[in-house]
């Protein structure tokens, strides 16, 4: 088995604006399973990051326990990086945004440590409107303790064990939807360039960005009966409405028919080109993406794409009426002005 | 682009680049594996049977191989092939106890080999061991041809290429030294069953036309015979100021050795622009490296003679033009004419077939160019007994490429005296080999070496300028060499696809460190090189294509720099990706 990947890259490997390579944004060598979906999603993280010209040193990586919580050591060697208790990833993030606002944080989860163990964490995260990217690993299954279900595991799926599942499974989008996050999404491992189209869109979103990645568990999960395999999903995938991102940088050169195309910008000035199509979902309406979901549910789809965008949603800082500066960069007399300053605040609530 | 057949076994010798690129075919990144595990023996085996001349070819091998090495494509610098074969060399131990045996019965058949060089020698190895009796004529003492009379001791000593050649002698060569063969006929009359013609390019290209060539005749004389002069011990030494015209290889042999003459200011001058001399790099390095100038864009003008004595030589500027149909012109800068003191002249500017001993009546043709006319692959001549091969078959080459000849001819005269078609050859022999021991483990060490191309030493040049006998590089320590050796990337352990099984999960497109693999719609060659992650630009490197996938999309690898590192197959979920061993062992003669 290889402990480390070759040092030499293609001499034709592209650069970015920044005059790296991908190689800038790699991490160590994998050591889950052979063919797990996790590491294509940190693939696409990896190349996300590189086509968006991230300075590695900008960007914060933070996880909880799991399969997925490992995969930071393999992505973006040269960020920070914070691997956090199982299901606190969104408290550990919340610091570390609150003391310096303007990195890009990627929180890294999975559907163990997101929707059984960390629920609480993620819900309220989602209601604060962290800004940061917040991608669930999405395998249906214990992975790193051999396989039983987890609670996104669908109804009536049947694991390699071969038992149906018999608990009703919790949809990460539509709580997401439903708790007020501003940008949701759902991916495919198997679908790369829509995973890291999704991703840069997230990442250029102010607020949380969240995004369910469903991943098959080649050792455990990947059986056809499972809703989370590569055949299921590849059978049954539909992308919910084709979009374009387009950095902020960038002309905006794409022409499409009048009326078909719905631009929303984003704070930075990226702007989302959706395409829209007569029957298909309307996703900058909350009730909309929910009926679309549901509906899919019901039919058996699994809608693929961005689900829901509302780039006006106010995040933390703005909800807390925070500083501009970051509090890592103030001194001690601006961030503790002393005790008259502390009887003056009590003082206005008497 | 239709699925890839990979049953045809060119198409996995083509990603070997080292061993296609050789024209004998020696199985390069085995014999590497072997040095690495320090087993010379078996590695100087493997090479001896399909080079023949592994300690001389480990010095003075032009190396078609290194410049084709994916790890130069890679990282920028080939593995040191010639010198890791010149390890073994060094360091093996009994071999002739490996040799094959040459029956004490003989079949029956004799053959003439004229001239006693590399093909010669290679044709004798191959048919003795089969039984066959042979008769080597030379016109010098000893045979080795160009290899004894025009490469220097200092860079082949005589006692390596002695013993290689004696090895092949003592296979019951019946050696008929200092004959010159002046008639073809004669020997045809001698009722040999068939005759091969080894007699090189013996003739070296002279400026007779050149004002003050007759007048400085003593002081002038052309390359190869006087680097023959040197080894023969007719010339002892040289002018203090010598110019050596030409740009190859003999050039440079001709300077360096009269540096160890008593030449002390040498000089080379050539026509072409530097980038253009046709002298191997390392060559040209070395002589650099003993204070030799090259002068380059130098047309000669004429030889200057006063008082019956030369005194120098006057050269015209010139550049070079490039027309776009690739032809190069040198055009006069119009500068006035250079002027350069010298006491002797050496004419190193390229060799020249010449078959005055073939009589035009024997029924040999003979082409335009005066090469004899011949089955390219066979090699054989317009009279059926009589085969070519070396510098006389096609004009001048190099060593292996007469090896590879030799045994082209062996094969042909072999099947000729069975009575048997020429163009029904024995095929190489491939044996695949799966490299998987476990789950995630290989039988060859897969792992990529960071070491840059390890130097090799030198003999102090003091000494070495004092010392024509003494070589100059010193090969490498055996742990130098095991350093070197795993550099190589094993291109010989293939990357095999198997799209039945593929899930397409993208593991193998994920970790491919050199970015290889892509699972993308079909499409024209072409196009399909422009898409892929990294554009294929190489286009001597073939795509490796697959069957269509359950998604409609089909595997394309650029074979261009894949490191072999066999990462695709370790994170492949479903062994849609092997790694096979593909050895390929070129056919020799007696090979069914």
């Amino acid at each position: 088995m290889s402990y480390e990947r070759p040092t030499i890259r293609h001499p034709d490997a592209k650069k970015n604006s920044l005059g790296y390579t991908r190689k800038e944004y790699e991490g160590s060598i994998s050591t889950l399973c052979a063919g797990c979906g996790h590491d294509s999603i940190t693939h696409a993280l990896i190349t996300a990051c590189f086509e968006m010209n991230l300075e590695p040193h900008r960007i914060v990586k933070l996880s909880g326990i799991g399969c997925s919580s490992k995969t930071p050591a393999y992505f973006l060697g040269r960020s920070h990086g914070f691997n956090s208790v199982h299901g606190r990833m969104p408290s550990v993030a919340t610091g570390a945004n609150m003391a310096n606002r303007e990195l890009v944080y990627i929180g890294v989860s999975g559907d163990g440590d997101t929707a059984s163990i960390g629920m609480g964490q993620f819900a309220h995260v989602v209601r604060r409107n962290l800004d940061m990217v917040y991608v669930v690993m999405n395998n249906g299954c214990y992975g790193l303790t051999k396989g039983q279900d987890s609670a996104t595991a669908d109804r009536g799926s049947k694991t390699k064990k071969g038992r149906p599942v018999s608990l009703e499974s919790i949809d990460l989008c539509e709580m997401a939807i439903q708790l007020g996050a501003g940008f949701v999404g759902r991916g495919f491992s198997g679908d790369k360039k829509q995973v890291v189209e999704m991703l840069k869109a997230a990442v250029a979103h102010k607020g949380l960005a969240f995004l369910d990645i469903i991943s098959p568990c080649v050792s455990f999960n990947n059986v056809p009966t499972s809703t989370k395999s590569y055949a299921w999903v590849r059978a049954h995938e539909e992308a919910a409405l084709p979009f374009d991102f387009i950095p902020c940088c960038r002309e905006i050169t794409v022409d499409y028919p009048q009326g078909s195309v719905l631009p929303v910008t984003l704070h930075d000035g990226s702007v989302i080109n959706l395409y829209k199509q007569d029957d298909l979902m309307e996703i900058t309406s909350r009730s909309a993406a929910m009926d679309a979901l549901e509906q899919a549910k019901t039919e058996h789809r699994i809608l693929t794409g961005i689900l829901y965008l509302n780039p006006e949603q106010p995040d933390t800082h703005a909800l807390l009426e925070t500083v501009t500066t970051p509090l890592n960069t103030m001194g001690r007399e601006e961030l503790c002005p002393g005790n008259a300053e502390l009887q003056r605040i009590n003082d206005a609530f008497r | 682009m239709k699925p890839t057949d990979i049953h045809e076994c060119s198409y996995f010798l083509q990603v070997i680049d080292c061993q296609y690129a050789c024209p004998a075919h020696t199985p390069v990144p085995e014999y590497i594996r072997l040095i690495a595990h320090r087993d010379y023996s078996s590695a100087y085996m493997l090479n001896w049977d399909s080079n023949v001349f592994p300690g001389v070819l480990g010095r003075i091998c032009d190396r078609p191989c290194e410049p084709a090495c994916r790890r130069g494509r890679a990282e920028g610098e080939p593995v040191a092939i010639c010198r890791l074969k010149r390890l073994a060399a060094d360091f093996r131990g009994d071999v002739e106890s490996l040799f094959p045996r040459v029956p004490d019965r003989k079949n029956g058949k004799r053959i003439a080999l004229i001239g006693g060089g590399p093909a010669s020698l290679t044709v004798a190895r191959d048919l003795a061991v089969l039984g066959y009796e042979l008769e080597l004529y030379d016109n010098q003492s000893r045979a080795g041809g160009f290899m004894r009379s025009q490469v220097p001791s200092f860079r082949l000593p005589e006692e390596v290429l002695d013993t290689e050649v004696g090895y092949i002698l003592n296979l019951g060569i019946h050696t008929r030294f200092n004959q010159y063969v002046t008639s073809l006929k004669k020997i045809l009359g001698k009722g040999y069953d068939a005759v091969f013609i080894g007699t090189g390019a013996p003739r070296g290209r002279d400026l007779p036309d050149l004002p003050g060539r007759e007048e400085g005749d003593t002081s002038i004389t052309v390359g190869i015979e006087w680097l023959a002069g040197v080894v023969f011990g007719h010339v002892k030494k040289t002018g203090k100021k010598v110019i050596v015209l030409g740009g190859g290889n003999t050039a440079m042999d001709c300077c360096r050795t009269a540096r160890r003459l008593g030449g002390e200011d040498v000089r080379v001058v050539v026509r072409s622009p530097r980038a253009d001399m046709k002298a191997s790099q390392w060559e040209i390095e070395d002589a650099a490296g003993e204070d030799i100038p090259i002068i380059d864009n130098h047309v000669p003008l004429e030889f200057v003679v006063k008082d019956g004595r030369l005194v120098g030589m006057r050269f015209e500027k010139v550049r070079a033009c490039y027309h776009d149909n690739g032809k190069r012109e040198l055009m006069a800068t119009g500068e006035k004419p250079i002027f350069m003191e010298c006491d002797e002249v050496l004419i190193a500017i390229g060799q020249q077939n010449a078959f005055p001993w073939i009589e035009q009546d024997c029924g040999l043709q003979f082409t335009a160019r005066g090469l004899p006319v011949l089955d390219e692959l066979t090699l054989q001549t317009s009279l059926a007994n009589v085969f070519v091969g070396g510098d006389a078959a096609f004009g001048p080459a190099n060593v292996i490429t007469a090896v590879a000849h030799g045994h082209q001819a062996a094969i042909s005269i072999d099947l000729y005296c069975r009575g048997k078609d020429l163009h029904d050859r024995p095929r190489s022999k491939v044996s695949p080999a799966d490299q998987q021991l476990d789950f995630q483990d290989w039988i060859y060490d897969s792992h990529v070496s960071d070491e840059r191309r390890q130097p090799v030493p030198h003999a102090p040049r003091a000494k070495s300028l004092k010392d024509r006998l003494l070589e100059v590089e010193l090969g490498f320590d055996p742990e130098v060499g095991r350093v070197e050796s795993e550099r190589c990337l094993n291109c010989d352990v293939q990357t095999v696809f198997d799209a039945s099984l593929c899930i397409e999960c993208d593991a193998c497109v994920d970790i491919c460190p050199t970015t290889c693999i892509n699972f993308i719609k079909n499409g024209p060659e072409d196009e399909l090189r422009q898409r892929l992650s990294i554009p294929a630009r190489n286009l001597q490197q073939p795509l490796y294509v697959s069957v269509p996938l359950p998604t409609g999309r089909i595997m394309v690898k650029d074979e261009n720099v894949c490191l072999h590192c066999g990462l695709c197959a370790e994170r492949c979920p479903t062994a849609a990706w092997r790694m096979l061993k593909f050895v390929c062992r070129s056919a020799v003669a007696g090979d069914r």
